[in-house]
């Protein structure tokens, strides 16, 4: 069980954090929602929870609710440019199928 | 694939939930503001139950400003403070508007930024304020319907507006606090709202006849996207002018003549108003208005005597539309569709004329006054993610190839006109001297091959480039143009990385000295500019010609030409040299003719004499060299 991050992932996620402060890692999950079922969620935490998984890579922490982890066991998560456009991408193998957006995905 | 941010605790976007967005339609003489309820597009109310929000703001000393019907009520007591078409005055520079403010009763202050400010009793007002106090009016009007804050907006603009004028539309909506989805063009707009964006692809006109401003539109809709291929209008025709000769004939038959009160007037253009939409149903209307004598005057207006006094305004509608299909190279049987647009085609005689000239009945269906703020609302409602699907997005393409100059001056296109935006191209670019350590860039904007004739938008340049040999630099130029059309460009030096950037903004852009310069440097592509950039375009050929001739003549006049020959180019030297004063493109375009016609064996001449001279007793080897 587990995700992984890019270097570039990291790097970017640890700016992130420095920048704003305080936080103890990147919360990961999954949420029932979009066109096509599920959702990720993906925010800074300030907190881990008693159930939560935590996932070291590059220095970062990645928090995950057990239940979400099963919908993101072997992802990847890396830092992307495309065209005009920069941020994070998930390489989730799980997923079946994701709607016309991207924003949600089916597994 | 999506790229996600990274978000705070808890504030994770749950996707699908219902957006709010809506379309805006910020017109020279109305605004109103629509959106998607159910899959169905509609325009909002106000609390009064208006559709429409007057454009016009009023502004006080000391309370916040009055939009609307308030304002242009009060138009007439307080003028100087009351601002209305700042549409008009948007993303222009003083110099640009000069012309328009001599016609407007406003007091403009000359700010030392290039952009016109209005002097108001609250201060110096720029067009883009009122423009943001319009829209602000539009925003709690809609947020108070919806219920929430708005997630996106889309607002139209006019299809001839310049880079300069729609950044003015963003600021503006900026400073209204909207986020602003996309700017449309209206006549796409109006496209999208007749769904002509699902059907079939194709040519069509859009026939835009408001109360103030006349457009006309033909848009080409092929693999997703509508280009406008050609846009002509008259700024200054429009229902207000079908008022006016309504009440003029209404004056003439009552026996008023001469002067009479303003407000007298004004009783009898809402009095022509009315019977000029009462003739959209009925065949005769009766109408009265106070005489001379103060007495009531009682008359009757057939639609046929109706007809027959607006006829020559609906046929200088048409001008247009013959120039925009001639412009593109079109004609009436490539159209497939006609949409109607604005207040004044309800009136049957303009449908009529309509369908006679382009052969085919227009499209009514969509009330002509909502149209352009539906299809921005529909558009606005795909953006903002309410539409399942991503094979919805309207796509949009430069109207203009996006060049820079080169040696010679010559344009270099980089991104070529219909091209879909967003954008990035790329392209090398190297030094032309030894040791050259800076480079000017000169952003051009046009079809044409020569600087000279297209049109500048903005010059850089990029300082530091270490010193090599003609040719060693490689310096990156990119072109980054975002979903409205906007423009960025970057030059970077590659074996040193020295960069330098400019973003293509508005004269107003306060902030940016280049930017004035640029404006400086800009033609405006508008249509009231249209006529004084031919003007300009033929003064500037015909000054080239002058140039050249008269070096010609100074060369080689002893020797080459006769006596005769001599006098004849002199005279239409003069003859050109005199119409270049004046402003008749025509009589200046004869008179260029005419002396390139007196010149041309003489060029003739010169070129085989020079050439003759330059081969003559050198061996091939050092003429190839």
């Amino acid at each position: 069980m587990g995700i992984t991050l890019t270097e570039s992932a990291a790097k970017h996620i640890n700016g992130y954090l420095e920048a704003r402060g305080k936080g103890v890692g990147l919360r990961l999950g999954v949420k029932t929602s979009g066109c096509s079922g599920y959702a990720y969620v993906f925010e800074v935490a300030d907190e881990i929870e008693k159930d939560d998984v935590v996932i070291e890579n590059f220095g970062v922490k990645v928090i995950v609710d057990p239940k979400s982890l099963l919908y993101l066991d072997g992802t990847e998560l890396d830092y992307t440019r495309e065209g005009l456009n920069e941020g994070f991408k998930f390489n989730n193998p799980n997923v079946a199928d994701t709607c016309g957006c991207g924003e949600s995905f089916t597994v | 694939m999506v790229l996600f941010q990274i978000s705070e605790p808890g504030e994770t976007k749950l996707q699908r939930q219902h957006h709010l967005a809506v379309g805006i339609d910020l017109g020279t003489t109305n605004s109103l503001v629509a959106t998607v309820r159910d899959g169905d597009a509609q325009t909002m109310v106000d609390a009064q139950g208006n559709h429409h929000c007057p454009s016009v703001v009023r502004y006080f000393a000391d309370s916040a400003p009055v939009v609307g019907q308030a304002a242009k009520d009060a138009a007439y007591q307080d003028p100087l403070n009351t601002i209305a078409s700042a549409k008009r005055l948007l993303g222009r520079g003083v110099a640009d508007i000069e012309t328009t403010a001599n016609k407007l009763p406003y007091e403009f202050s000359k700010a030392d930024c290039g952009m016109p400010f209005i002097q108001t009793v609250a201060g110096d007002i720029s067009p883009v304020t009122v423009s943001a106090d319009i829209l602000k009016t539009l925003m709690r009007q809609a947020e108070a319907d919806l219920g929430g804050e708005l997630d996106g907006v889309v607002i139209t603009v006019p299809a001839y507006f310049d880079d300069a004028q729609r950044q003015a539309t963003k600021d503006a909506a900026r400073l209204a606090g909207l986020k602003v989805l996309r700017l449309l063009n209206e006549p796409t707009a109006a496209a999208v709202a007749y769904g002509l964006d699902s059907g079939s692809e194709g040519v069509h006109v859009v026939y835009d006849f408001g109360g103030g401003t006349f457009d006309v539109s033909i848009l080409r809709f092929s693999r997703g996207v509508f280009e406008v291929m050609a846009t002509a209008g008259d700024s200054a025709l429009g229902g207000d002018d079908v008022d006016r000769v309504l009440a003029e004939w209404m004056m003439a038959e009552a026996g008023l003549s001469g002067e009479i009160e303003h407000s007298h007037l004004r009783r009898i253009i809402g009095e022509a108003n009315c019977a000029k939409e009462a003739l959209t149903i009925a065949d005769s209307v009766s109408f009265s208005i106070d005489n001379s004598e103060g007495e009531k005057w009682q008359g009757t207006l057939s639609r046929t005597d109706f007809e027959a006094l607006i006829e020559s305004l609906i046929m200088r509608t048409l001008r247009p539309c013959r120039r925009a299909l001639r412009d593109a190279g079109l004609t009436v049987g490539d159209i497939q569709d006609v949409v109607m647009v604005g207040g004044s085609t309800r009136i049957p005689r303009v449908r009529e004329c309509v369908a006679e000239f382009f052969e085919r009945e227009p499209m009514v269906d969509i009330d002509p006054d909502k149209v352009v703020a539906v299809g921005a609302a529909i558009q606005a409602d795909i953006l903002v993610g309410n539409q399942p699907g991503d094979e919805m997005l309207l796509l949009d393409v430069i109207p203009l190839s996006l060049g820079l100059e080169t040696m010679g001056g010559l344009i270099e296109k980089l991104v070529p006109r219909n091209t879909t935006i967003p954008v990035v191209r790329a392209q090398e670019f190297t030094t032309f001297k030894d040791g050259q350590t800076a480079m000017s860039i000169h952003v051009l904007q046009g079809e044409r091959e020569l600087v000279a004739d297209s049109r500048s938008l903005a010059r850089f340049e990029l300082r530091g480039i270490p010193p090599m040999n003609a040719g060693a630099a490689r310096i990156r130029v990119t072109f980054q143009v975002d979903a409205d059309g906007l423009l960025s460009v970057s030059a970077k030096e590659l074996t040193s990385g020295v960069e330098s950037r400019i973003e293509i903004k508005p004269s107003y852009g306060l902030s940016d000295g280049e930017v004035e310069k640029m404006l400086a440097d800009s033609l405006l592509y508008a249509e009231d500019d249209v006529k004084k950039r031919r003007l300009h375009e033929q003064v500037v050929d015909s000054a080239r010609l002058i140039e050249g001739v008269e070096a010609a003549l100074h060369m080689d006049a002893d020797g080459m030409l006769t006596n005769k020959e001599c006098l004849t180019i002199k005279a239409a030297l003069v003859a050109l040299k005199e119409k270049q004063q004046g402003e008749e493109i025509a009589l200046i375009k004869a008179a260029h003719d005419k002396l390139e016609r007196a010149t041309s064996d003489f060029a003739a001449r010169r070129m085989d004499i020079h050439i003759n001279e330059a081969l003559s007793g050198k061996l091939l080897d050092q003429i190839i060299d």
